[in-house]
């Protein structure tokens, strides 16, 4: 029986696979029922600091290999957040990480500071959404100043709450020139981790029937399977340059898929489409074939794993 | 079955029925094999995409029954035969009964359309079937023609339509539960089946807990994706999405849910209280 514990930015989880944002993750109960499948950790759907409606179905399609999403991160505001976050508190011990979002500049700054009161465990800070636009582009704030901008303010807000302590992870799009120099800016503008990586894309599907694309956002983020070759590869170069906490995320459904993350230097695996496919209990499945691969190849702990590849040039 | 891919197909509207004031049911060209309880999502191109449980899967129709009351209900409505929609699924859990049962159906409005799918199986299984339908008045009860016309068929004759109207313009003047009560006191029935107004499921779940009968409860709530990724229908207690371990879920579940009877959620996931 392998040691599945780890310690991300000073946060114990029981094992390394959190709920990537976005999944589930509306309600505190169903948060807790992923931890009871065999989650680590939760992350929440996108927090905004006000109602933000979605977009109109359909808002997900999937085939064997890949989910594309435009749900368009509906949201009902703080009010709910906080009772949400108290629930999952009263019913459940695992990590919390609170994802949050905005449409422009002051959102990010209002949202952190609402937040900063409901005590999650981390901060995920959402500057990558393909599927929402305002003043800060698309995807979002993925520039190098703005990213960085985005960075300081929630920090900045989290300090004057009183919550400094409380880590920040930012959640990086692939769909940009260089992702690791926004990693850079990021960190230097004082985020604890980097979250790596939001859906592909934008991706789209046309129907050929009607002659149409399928999403009524017409695109959307693309995830699933189909894009592991490209978060494995993210999170490794990432790693390589800064060394930096990783929650490695995208296309994860089997243990060996977490491990591999993990070895390109990922000391947390988020799990999303991977519930598509398997139901929540992924995640129970997903720790048990991490465990036995751990087993058969004399791992005791699986956080000597984290970067495992970099010391095979 | 696992559903991999949850692409829409086109599907070809064969006939459009009206049923009552309010609702219709659309005959589409396809089955896609969804047992009683089941619901499928239609897409209108261009406008939105909505779950609708099944009102008929015969092996080459799928039938819908769909009351005219939002935006998108209202476009179903103006679609006549020969037009396309887009189907996905079917989705979710369904209904189940063994051989020779003593059944009570409780249906609240649209409810009557998937329980009397429920029902065919029910009589060819050799179960005796008490069906309350219930509506405001007369003119909205629905289905119960063809549930008497099931029922007359020589293997059902022992099934039983009884109707609930609150306005008495037929059969019992009152509420649906009112029939059932009555008829759970009188017979021994090991399962109630109900499909409605959620107020309506909760009495029945309430008589089902004291009397110590079964029962099946469909359970509804606003879903999105309908295969147990957006979250949106997750319902409290047990946390688990409504469009995968619902809609139909069996007593003992249903007990477990801390919203049942007491709130919903917006799409946004916001309460609702009912």
């Amino acid at each position: 029986m392998a040691d599945l514990s780890v310690e991300f930015c000073g946060i114990k989880f029981k094992n390394p696979l959190v709920l990537a944002s976005g999944i589930l993750g509306v309600t505190a109960d169903s948060m807790a029922n992923v931890v009871r499948c065999g989650a680590g950790g939760v992350t929440s759907k996108s927090l905004w600091p006000y109602e933000h409606m979605g977009h109109p179905n359909p808002v997900i399609i999937t085939s064997e290999h890949w989910m594309l999403n435009a749900v368009g991160i509906p949201d009902a505001g703080p009010e709910k957040a906080r009772e949400e976050i108290a629930r999952f508190r009263e019913v459940c011990d695992a990590p919390f990480i609170a994802n949050i979002v905005g449409g422009v500049m002051d959102d990010y700054a209002q949202i952190a500071s609402e937040v900063a009161t409901m005590h999650p465990d981390m901060v995920e800070v959402n500057i990558s959404c393909p599927n929402v636009e305002d003043e800060l582009g698309k995807p979002m704030a993925c520039s190098i100043g703005k990213s960085a901008e985005v960075t300081r303010l929630v920090k900045e807000r989290l300090r004057e709450a009183g919550s400094e302590k409380i880590p920040v992870v930012v959640k990086l799009s692939p769909n940009v020139e260089d992702i690791v120099s926004i990693a850079s800016s990021v960190l230097d503008a004082g985020a604890d981790g980097i979250t790596a990586i939001n859906s592909v894309g934008p991706g789209m599907v046309i129907d050929i029937d009607f002659a149409r694309p399928v999403l009524a956002n017409k695109v959307g983020g693309l995830t699933g399977p189909a894009i592991k070759p490209l978060s494995v590869k993210y999170v490794y170069d990432i790693y390589k340059a800064k060394k930096c906490p990783i929650i490695g995320t995208g296309g994860v459904t089997t243990g060996r898929d977490a491990i591999e993350m993990m070895m390109a230097g990922a000391g947390l695996v988020g799990v999303g489409s991977a519930v598509w496919l398997h139901g929540p209990e992924v995640f129970g499945k997903i720790a048990e074939e991490m465990n036995e691969w751990c087993d058969a190849n004399g791992v005791k702990k699986i956080s000597s794993l984290i970067g495992k590849a970099h010391e095979n040039r | 079955m696992k559903i991999v891919n949850t692409l829409p197909r086109a599907v070809t509207i064969k006939e459009v029925r009206v049923e009552t004031e309010q609702v219709k049911t659309f005959v589409l060209d396809i089955s896609v094999g969804a047992k009683p309880g089941q619901f499928v999502n239609v897409w209108i191109p261009g406008l939105d995409e909505k779950p609708f449980s099944v009102a008929m899967d015969n092996g080459s129709e799928l039938h819908l029954a769909i009351a005219a009351v939002g935006p998108f209900s209202n476009k179903m409505h103006e679609l006549k035969a020969g037009d396309r929609v887009g189907v996905r699924g079917p989705f979710g859990t369904r209904f189940t009964c063994k051989e020779g049962e003593h059944l009570a159906f409780l249906a609240g409005g649209y409810g009557a359309a998937p329980l009397y799918f429920f029902a065919h199986e029910a009589v060819a299984k050799a179960c005796t079937v008490e069906f309350i339908v219930g509506a405001r008045r007369k003119d909205l009860l629905l289905f119960t023609d063809r549930i008497e016309k099931l029922f007359s068929t020589s293997s059902a004759l022992r099934s039983s339509l009884h109707v609930a109207t609150n306005d008495g313009s037929a059969g019992h003047k009152g509420f649906n539960t009112e029939v059932l009560e009555e008829i759970v006191g009188k017979e021994k029935i090991s399962c109630i089946y109900t499909v409605g107004p959620e107020i309506m499921m909760f009495k029945a779940m309430k008589l089902a807990q004291a009397k110590g009968i079964d029962a099946q409860i469909s359970v509804e709530r606003y879903m999105k994706c309908g295969f147990g990724i957006c979250g949106n229908c997750c319902v409290d207690g047990l946390g688990v999405p409504t469009c995968i371990e619902g809609p139909v879920m069996p007593l003992k579940k249903v007990l477990k849910l801390r919203d049942f009877g007491s709130y919903h959620r917006d799409k946004l996931g916001k309460k609702i209280a009912f």
